[in-house]
């Protein structure tokens, strides 16, 4: 019966653009935004690509070509084990974006966004549980917290794998590295949840009491209807925005993990192990692209989805520009 | 208020509780004998020795009583004795570390604070203006450089090139020495130089926010210079949601930072706070998480607190 109203060709005229229309109109006006849209997009195409992109392998050694300093066939040089690092660099970004995303869907989004519309909606006991639960975890510090979990859980974990492959017929699960990434989306899950649920529930503590929900309930709307098709869609601005700002410190956090050896295990590369094998002075002396090189990707990759989060909120709150 | 104070203090036992039984639990349930650190290469699991030990440390009994008796001995103040290092009671070695730690995060964020305050409080007034942006991008992107990163190369700008800490005296540039030596300047730094970008927009929105406000209006209308205005209006009345977030920096500074800390070289709590992780040392990995969360819901309640203190329309019943 609504469309019938919108066919009249007098109304499309007067049609409004819609909240998340508007505010993607005034995103691709910032110049900031676009670079940083395409920066991302490099890197990560790059890091999903990179097996047909690079020549090389990850753990592809050239005896002849150790610590070589950029030139022609190694763009950014080779490691002391005489391997091209741009490759690894790129295997590198291919799993942090693997995991962040993997992190973010799974604790931001699906686990974060679900909690606090349960504990906005319902309030009680449940918002009680959820928010007590969320004060738990976030009054241990997030390194701390992941270091905790990483250390204890991963053994847990291969052995568990182990049992797995030996009782079926799936070869190579531990040397593929699923339990490296099970265990640090794990992680990164275990705090990725708190920030989206604390918003959400603010923001829905505030819709519920507004009118059209009212109506929505007056008329029969069911309860799940609700909370996916009239609470969230009016919640999303603001979501949008911390999850783009919250890849930064999901980036970093795997980082932190790889380096400090709870993360990727060599000889799969990641940016954290290729950063704890360079991070010291006498690198820059010697060989610097071994620790820029990685070190200016992560940089790179945090300041893009930063800066994006910042252009966002600008975007979203026009009141604050 | 004073029922809602009570209330939440009431809390902050239970909440220590719930952490210590998951910290416990996770790592008692996760492989990886603490007798095995202990002995190391002596490490025999038929010998005498190993059961004797074992029933010495209290780790034959069953797992809620080791937690029974771990709880009631924490909340009368004896945290146990060490694994690693034996006959160290873990009081003892983490009050010291813990002491270091805060003496670093002390020295960041004053560092943070005075470069970020007035900054923010700047840009506020250059709205619009190409500064706001500019200074606002810069200290994003400091804050985005990964801190493995930021310390080697601050070191070798500092240390090496401009020799602008004395590296030709003989003192190293990595270790510790306290508070006012110079070898604070580089872990201080870069800790304390990413923390800027978060003091910067705090001050730059809740300047903005007190700028619209009626009497910064009146005051205007009134008569008053744009220096008095600042001084005794803008600026007082802005800086009071950061003071409420000071109070967690503070709280940050018993957590310590575990990266620059390692690569440093700096005995603090976050180089323990891993060692104890890999060594599988219980007691100090508990200690370190009771205390950190300790502070956080103390702090946390502090910042309620002074938030009902500053604005009298916030109640709490």
């Amino acid at each position: 019966m609504i469309q019938g109203i919108k066919t009249e060709p007098e109304m499309d005229s007067f049609q409004r653009k819609g909240h998340i229309h508007i505010a993607f109109d005034r995103l691709i006006r910032k110049k900031i935004a676009i670079a940083c849209l395409v920066i991302l997009a490099i890197i990560y195409f790059s890091g999903i690509a990179v097996d047909w992109i690079s020549p090389y392998g990850y753990t592809d050694q050239d005896y002849t070509q150790i610590r070589q300093s950029p030139n022609f066939s190694h763009w950014v040089g080779t490691d002391r084990a005489g391997r091209d690092v741009l490759t690894r660099v790129l295997w590198g970004v291919q799993n942090t974006l693997i995991l962040t995303f993997v992190g973010m869907l799974t604790g931001g989004l699906v686990l974060g966004v679900t909690m606090g519309l349960v504990s906005g909606y319902f309030g009680g006991y449940v918002d009680g549980i959820i928010q007590r639960s969320g004060e738990v975890v976030s009054s241990i510090p997030t390194f701390f917290l992941i270091l905790i979990i990483s250390a204890t859980i991963r053994p847990r974990v291969i052995e568990f794998v182990r049992w797995v492959e030996d009782n079926s017929f799936l070869e190579g699960l531990i040397r593929g590295g699923i339990v490296d990434y099970f265990v640090i989306s794990l992680s990164l899950v275990s705090f990725g949840w708190i920030g989206t649920a604390r918003l959400v529930r603010g923001q829905i503590l505030y819709l519920k009491e507004t009118q059209f929900i009212d109506a929505a309930r007056s008329i029969g709307v069911s309860t799940s209807n609700i909370l996916f098709r009239h609470l969230l869609p009016n919640a999303i601005s603001p979501l949008i925005v911390t999850v783009t700002m919250g890849m930064g410190s999901m980036i970093g956090a795997e980082i932190f993990l790889s380096w400090i050896g709870l993360g990727i295990q060599p000889p799969r590369p990641s940016l954290g192990v290729m950063l704890w094998e360079s991070s010291n002075i006498s690198v820059i002396r010697t060989e610097p692209w071994l620790m820029f090189a990685p070190g200016s990707v992560a940089f790179l990759m945090v300041l893009a989805w930063n800066l994006l989060g910042d252009a966002l909120n600008d975007v979203f709150n026009p009141r604050t520009y | 208020m004073w029922n809602y104070i009570i209330r939440r203090l009431l809390w902050v036992p239970f909440l220590l509780l719930v952490v210590s039984f998951i910290t416990f639990m996770l790592f008692r349930l996760g492989p990886g004998d603490p007798i095995l650190v202990i002995l190391g290469n002596k490490y025999d699991p038929k010998s005498q020795s190993v059961q004797n030990l074992r029933e010495e440390l209290g780790l034959d009994k069953p797992l809620m009583v080791q937690f029974a008796n771990y709880s009631i001995n924490f909340f009368q103040g004896d945290f146990g004795e060490s694994f690693r290092y034996r006959g160290q009671s873990v009081r003892k070695l983490i009050s010291a570390k813990m002491w270091v730690s805060a003496q670093l995060s002390l020295a960041a964020l004053l560092i943070s604070t005075t470069i970020g305050i007035p900054l923010g409080f700047f840009i506020a007034h250059k709205q619009g203006g190409w500064q706001d942006p500019a200074i606002v991008t810069i200290c994003l992107v400091v804050m985005s450089i990964p801190v493995m990163v930021f310390v080697p190369v601050l070191l070798w700008v500092l240390c090496l090139k401009n020799l602008w800490i004395p590296f030709w005296s003989g003192i190293p540039c990595s270790g510790w020495g306290g508070l006012f030596d110079q070898r604070i300047i580089v872990p201080a730094l870069s800790m304390g130089l990413p923390g800027v970008a978060i003091f910067v927009r705090l001050m730059r929105a809740s300047t903005l926010d007190v700028m619209k406000q009626d009497y910064i209006m009146t005051a205007h209308s009134k008569g008053l210079g744009q220096f008095v205005i600042d001084t005794r209006h803008v600026f007082r009345n802005a800086i009071i949601p950061i003071v409420t977030i000071l109070s967690f920096s503070l709280a940050g500074l018993i957590g310590g930072a575990i990266i620059t800390e390692t690569i440093m070289g700096i005995p603090g709590i976050g180089r323990l706070a891993v060692q104890s992780v890999f060594d599988r040392d219980y007691p100090v990995i508990m200690a370190i998480t009771l205390i950190t969360a300790g502070f956080f819901a103390i702090a946390n309640l502090l910042a309620d607190i002074t938030y009902a203190l500053v604005d009298p329309r916030i109640r709490y019943g």
